[in-house]
């Protein structure tokens, strides 16, 4: 089998899974128990605080362990609206966040709050300029994401930060992404709340956290037990909670060979795509873009059968094709960027990770190079193009 | 997610092609919702279909749909390809997931206008055929 699906997730490494593993048997405690027994757990959640924490330049006391980016997102975007509201009830993102922020702004509109979404250009970056003109008095927050799950890019955000700190605006960027895998400054780029989930970076599912810059007022999103300062209750996910820690300090240890050795295979890849099939379309920012993340539209076909025809070949990929959407409508990412419908339909994702070699992806181009033909010889699309160029 | 009978139809697709002069030819749905079939019909005087054949962009049960649907009116008569319904072509196939039962619809349809293009150049009126649509969605929505 060749992976290429480490945006959606990453195999759990194994010397994270062995540092976990004595919090999921024999050091079982809750917590929040008094006797000395527990006190372990205690340090352990501590120690993966200040771990996660370190990545970012942030303090271990601003880290916040949620269940993972779905409820960071969801708990930074509704939980500075409630604690903020009296300030105004406007916000700004951008048109290619991920649902967890697209859908909870829209919850926060049905609540009677304002939410501008900025547009991107054909690369998938804000514009600042845009951003600045879009920041009113009753602006609260600005949440704009530090990479794109799909197209891979890379935002601003050094200059994204200062704009909303100039204005006095808090910024929230859902770095689900990035982190781990791209550096990140709370300071350097002004960052007040950041979203992040361990499995993105070979750490646990169902774990991850909400960075909080001290001194910002958040309102707890689960009510409950004391747990996490109490702004968080729930019992604490002590093993996964462990397992985060330790896959953010390998993460931010290896950061720099990691960039340098995955995004030579990412190139490689764009670039026998790019040389060897013909009608293709490289999405996403050239170089402000992820070292893992390949997206490409081969026109005149449709996304879900190069997906099954690359299944067939074992190989793991995703499309924005309407049909894996779950709609009959392509990613609005693509769409976002300004892809056309039927160009949108055809996209494949390739995400890779340190793991992927360039093996892999030149047995992944020469499968494309049967596939795609094999695809194009079906499509009415492609039948009519040849017929035009005729 | 598909049947074995989808997926065979999807990675074997039966018919896959162009007639030259076809008898009626149809092209139905758009590349907006990601689905575009083109069905093209080779019918003999006593209106018996002779060979179907397809083009299809789209997901694998569409492909998977218009293969089955060409195989299912071959040798058929013209009256008798009517009644090839998408409900008798998703049976044939043990099943679409209720998101793609639109495909199904677009087979049936892409049919119907092979047909109808068969019937409008032959000033033939053939019983219980329909105009083709534009969106098989409306029929969807039509049918709930």
């Amino acid at each position: 089998m060749i992976y290429m699906d480490n945006a959606a997730t990453t195999r759990l490494d194994e010397g994270v899974f062995e540092t976990m593993r004595p919090y999921m048997l024999e050091q079982f405690s809750n917590a929040a128990g008094t006797y000395s027994f527990a006190q372990k757990s205690i340090e352990a959640i501590e120690k993966a605080r200040a771990q996660a924490a370190h990545v970012i330049g942030a303090k271990a006391a601003e880290i916040y362990f949620t269940s993972g980016g779905t409820e960071s997102d969801n708990w930074a975007l509704k939980g500075i609206a409630k604690a903020y509201e009296k300030k105004g009830k406007h916000l700004i993102i951008s048109a290619i966040e991920h649902h967890a922020v697209l859908h909870s702004a829209k919850a926060l509109e049905r609540d009677g709050w304002e939410v501008t979404i900025l547009p991107v250009d054909a690369d998938g970056r804000v514009s600042l300029e845009a951003l600045e003109a879009a920041i009113r008095p009753d602006t609260v927050l600005v949440s704009i994401m530090a990479a794109n799950n799909e197209i891979g890019t890379i935002q601003p955000l050094e200059q994204i930060g200062a704009i909303a700190k100039k204005h006095g605006v808090l910024f929230h960027t859902d770095a689900v992404q990035a982190y781990g895998h791209i550096p990140l400054d709370v300071d350097k780029m002004h960052i007040d709340l950041l979203s992040a989930s361990a499995h993105k970076f070979h750490g646990p599912k169902g774990v991850g956290f909400l960075y909080v810059r001290k001194g910002v007022r958040l309102l707890p999103f689960m009510d409950g037990g004391a747990q996490e300062k109490k702004k968080r209750a729930g019992t604490s996910n002590v093993p996964g909670i462990v397992g985060l820690g330790a896959a953010a300090e390998w993460a931010e240890k290896h950061m720099d060979e990691n960039m340098r050795a995955v995004s030579v295979v990412r190139d490689h890849l764009i670039e026998r795509i790019e040389n060897e099939i013909p009608y293709v379309k490289i999405n996403g920012h050239r170089t402000e873009r992820l070292p893992g993340n390949v997206n490409v539209c081969f026109r005149y076909i449709e996304g879900e059968g190069m997906l099954m025809l690359l299944d067939a070949r074992g190989i793991c990929a995703s499309s924005g094709s309407a049909c894996t959407s779950g709609s009959l409508d392509p990613s609005h990412v693509l769409l976002a960027i300004g892809l056309p419908h039927e160009i949108a339909h055809g996209s494949l994702r390739l995400s890779l990770s340190e793991e992927t070699t360039m093996e892999d992806a030149d047995q992944v181009v020469d499968a494309l190079k049967e596939i795609i033909p094999t695809l194009r010889a079906m499509s009415p699309l492609y039948a009519d193009f040849i017929n035009e160029q005729k | 997610m598909y049947t074995e009978k989808v997926m065979d139809h999807f990675m074997h697709p039966r018919n896959v092609g162009e007639i030259e002069n076809a008898s009626g030819t149809g092209t139905v749905g758009n590349a907006k919702c990601g689905d575009i079939m083109r069905i093209f019909l080779d019918i003999d005087e006593n209106q018996v279909i002779r060979d179907a054949k397809f083009k299809t962009f789209g997901c694998g049960a569409a492909i998977a749909t218009s293969s089955m649907a060409t195989e299912m009116v071959i040798g058929k008569t013209v009256q008798e390809a009517l009644k090839v319904t998408n409900k008798a072509v998703m049976e044939a196939l043990d099943g679409l997931p209720p998101v793609k039962v639109h495909c199904s619809l677009l087979a049936e349809e892409a049919v119907h206008a092979a047909l109808w293009d068969y019937a409008q150049k032959n000033n033939l009126v053939i019983e219980g055929l329909k105009p083709p649509v534009d969106d098989v969605d409306e029929l969807e929505h039509e049918e709930e």
